[in-house]
């Protein structure tokens, strides 16, 4: 391959529309959804409760139960592969392998009646039965399950492996899910808010454990959180999600300094900040809309007060201000 | 002035079941605390979880008995007050919960949810009433359309502050607001916290604020003190805590928090899985901050000593003895003190 050639990203999502379908209507989730992501990248989501980001996340490894959910347009394009046309059984090849994903909530994805070394040792043999490859033994598979933990920065992994789940704090079982994601040797790990459940301290271990990983394995990294400090502590670039569009994408030093979209000025504008005590945050008028019934034109217009009658009628498509820098407004 | 509330050695110790492992134990929730709050006064409570803040709140608020110590509110012992006596000072001792849906009847309208503690606690009825739930309504930003609607047709915002009109309405002097924002979005959160300062202004109110988002309990408190396992560690006024912190669990708690300037890694953990072992001993020191590895302990099995000793990047040798007298001049650290 040659520099200068433009090559595929590692993730490709263009134009993405999925819609819930239900007895009160359908509701448009995501509303043309589109970001790319580089091989070793990082990127954050931030945004407002139900603008979509679970579900964007969700998306990457076909989670989203259907029905409800129906993909109404678009793609999403992982190493050169349509995720939206797949067959099931090559899904799972890739589903916690190249794409791997930890939650905010790590109890509800370890059964609490079985030891963390059952579990580990399971999945890893699992992984290998998805794609067709000889299970390595019960010895084998706990000893990488050991080896796991330790990367994660965790002491004594031979005890953590007969522990139950509930005998962990849960910064630990944290680091365990972390571990598992990495078992597949993931080339993008997706974090749906896996900080949220933590005290800040240990939030700051996570943090600068996923760091690590993503700098030491060259793990593109997509961050969820509507904590934009948390971000801004992970992630080289930041996109902000209202009401299921991405309204703003630029570099996340560009982003807190120089917002340019209405919604993601009122975001910022809004967050407390601990080193500028004067600084007064002021909230955003009105509220997030019915996606069952969305204002149509751009999302935002009920609240924004820049709107004009073409803001009413006309969606404002995602845009390049700058290099890298990306706004979804008629009047930026 | 007489102070609003003032709880001298304050401790709460819970018993805790009997396992076939284990004989009786015993947890220790709150272990010794005093606290002083003026009237028209704003302390901020901040500590990680199980550290004993909602446990404090309860005591002071007599909604738990307190195991040791003594609660004097508005010059009058409340400590073992009999219910009866205290039924009166009750209206003056408002709790607003962190999650307002939980707090709210689903069966009751907003009207009637704002109208309950005026009709139990006989202060209005009639045309009366039903002027002050507006007046009520309206002082947290809701208009009359919000009368009639129930709690499943209101927004997580919302929601709150139909709870706090609630807390409101037997007009209290004291408000304990327990993580009255963290189920709430930012841009919401913001209007909250406009509207709990507009509301102290005009009422008097003073406020316990416990949060653990030090960033609002810094926009919202004069005042802060730091709890950890049950004792508090460091208290002054939110400059001081906030801009010089002391105490070493102070420092480790603020080196934590993200930043948005700087967009560095917070928390000068080292900057790998290596440097942040959970069981790690040491803590590492980068641009002159501290930080704490490791977890809160269990409260249920606290280390001997100075709680903190096992995390703390300042402990001595004598740390590990004897727990460090309460505080001195605000903070609970021999070691900083002397240093
Ligand atoms: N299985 C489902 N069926 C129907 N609607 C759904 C389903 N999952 C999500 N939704 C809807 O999709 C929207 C986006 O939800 P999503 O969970 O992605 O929000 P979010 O941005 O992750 O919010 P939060 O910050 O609260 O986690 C919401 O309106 C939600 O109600
Ligand atoms: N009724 C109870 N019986 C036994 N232990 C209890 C009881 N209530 C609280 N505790 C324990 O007391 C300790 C302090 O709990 P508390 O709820 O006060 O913490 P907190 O600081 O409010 O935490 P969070 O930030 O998670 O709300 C915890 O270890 C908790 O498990
Ligand atoms: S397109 Fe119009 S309504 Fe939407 S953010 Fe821009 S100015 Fe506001
Ligand atoms: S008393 Fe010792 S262990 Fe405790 S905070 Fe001070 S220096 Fe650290
Ligand atoms: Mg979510
Ligand atoms: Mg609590």
């Amino acid at each position: 391959m040659t520099l200068n050639q433009p090559r595929e990203p590692l993730l490709d999502i263009s134009d993405y529309r999925l819609a819930f379908d239900s007895f009160d209507g359908t509701a448009q989730v995501l509303d043309g959804v589109s970001l790319r992501l580089e091989p070793g990248e990082t990127l954050g989501i931030v945004g407002e409760t139900g603008c979509g980001k679970s579900v964007l996340a969700r998306s990457l490894l076909r989670l989203n139960p259907a029905p409800p959910a129906r993909v109404v347009s678009g793609s999403i394009r992982f190493e050169g592969a349509d995720l939206l046309t797949l067959s099931e059984r090559e899904m799972r090849r890739l589903r916690g392998r190249r794409i791997a994903m930890v939650f905010q909530d790590p109890v509800s994805y370890l059964n609490p009646l079985l030891t963390i070394g059952t579990q580990m040792t399971d999945a890893l043999r699992g992984q290998h039965a998805a794609v067709g490859q000889a299970q390595p033994s019960r010895f084998v598979a706990r000893a990488e399950a050991a080896a796991l933990l330790a990367s994660v920065g965790l002491a004594e992994p031979e005890r953590l492996l007969a522990s139950h789940p509930h005998q962990l704090s849960g910064g630990m079982r944290q680091r365990v899910l972390i571990a598992m994601a990495l078992a597949g040797n993931p080339a993008l790990l997706v974090a749906d808010e896996p900080t949220t459940a933590l005290d800040v301290t240990v939030q700051a271990q996570v943090l600068a454990l996923i760091a690590g990983l993503v700098r030491d394995r060259g793990l593109a990294l997509l961050l969820i959180s509507h904590d934009l400090g948390v971000i801004a502590a992970s992630c080289a670039r930041v996109a902000v999600m209202y009401a299921g569009t991405i309204v703003e994408e630029a570099a996340t030093a560009t982003l807190l300094r120089q917002p340019r979209h209405p919604y993601a000025q009122g975001l910022l504008a809004a967050v407390p900040d601990l080193d500028r005590p004067e600084h007064r945050p002021r909230g955003i008028a009105g509220s997030i809309p019915n996606l069952l019934r969305p204002p149509p034109g751009c999302r935002f217009h009920p609240r924004c007060g820049l709107a004009t009658e073409r803001c009413r009628v006309e969606k404002p498509l995602l845009r390049e201000l700058a290099p890298g820098h990306n706004v979804a407004c008629h009047h930026v | 002035m007489t102070a609003l509330l003032h709880a001298t050695g304050l401790a709460k110790t819970y018993a805790l079941p009997r396992t076939a492992f284990q004989l009786a134990r015993t947890l220790q929730a709150v272990a010794g605390v005093d606290l002083l709050l003026q009237p028209g006064g704003t302390l901020g409570l901040v500590g990680e979880s199980g550290c004993g803040k909602s446990t404090l709140a309860r005591l002071l608020l007599r909604l738990v008995p307190a195991s040791a110590g003594r609660i004097v509110f508005a010059g009058q012992d409340i400590t073992t007050m009999p219910e009866a006596t205290l039924r009166p000072l009750r209206r003056r001792l408002q709790l607003v919960h962190q999650n307002p849906g939980a707090a709210l009847d689903p069966r009751l309208t907003v009207a009637q949810a704002v109208a309950e503690p005026l009709v139990i606690q006989r202060l209005a009825r009639g045309a009366a009433l039903r002027d002050r739930v507006a007046a009520l309504l309206a002082e947290v930003g809701l208009g009359a359309e919000f009368l009639p609607r129930f709690p499943h047709e209101l927004s997580g915002g919302q929601k709150q502050r139909v709870c706090i009109a609630r807390a409101l309405a037997p007009e209290p002097h004291l408000l304990v607001l327990d993580e009255p924002t963290s189920a709430l979005d930012v841009s919401v959160q913001a209007q909250m916290l406009d509207m709990l300062a507009e509301l102290r202004e005009r009422r008097g109110l003073a406020y316990l604020f416990i949060s653990h988002n030090l960033a609002v309990v810094r926009q919202v408190c004069a005042e802060v003190a730091v709890m950890y396992l049950g004792r508090i560690v460091e208290q002054g006024s939110a400059a001081e805590v906030f801009g010089a912190p002391r105490h070493p669990y102070t420092r480790a708690l603020l080196a934590s928090v993200p930043r948005l300037a700087g967009a560095a890694l917070p928390a000068a953990l080292g900057d790998g899985p290596a440097a942040a072992t959970v069981d790690g001993q040491a803590a590492a020191t980068v641009d002159g901050q501290m930080a704490a590895t490791g977890e809160p302990p269990n409260p249920a099995a606290p280390p001997p000593g100075c709680p903190f000793h096992p995390r703390c990047t300042l402990a001595q040798p004598a740390c590990r003895m004897g727990v460090p007298p309460p505080l001195v001049n605000g903070l609970a650290c021999p070691v900083s003190r002397a240093g």
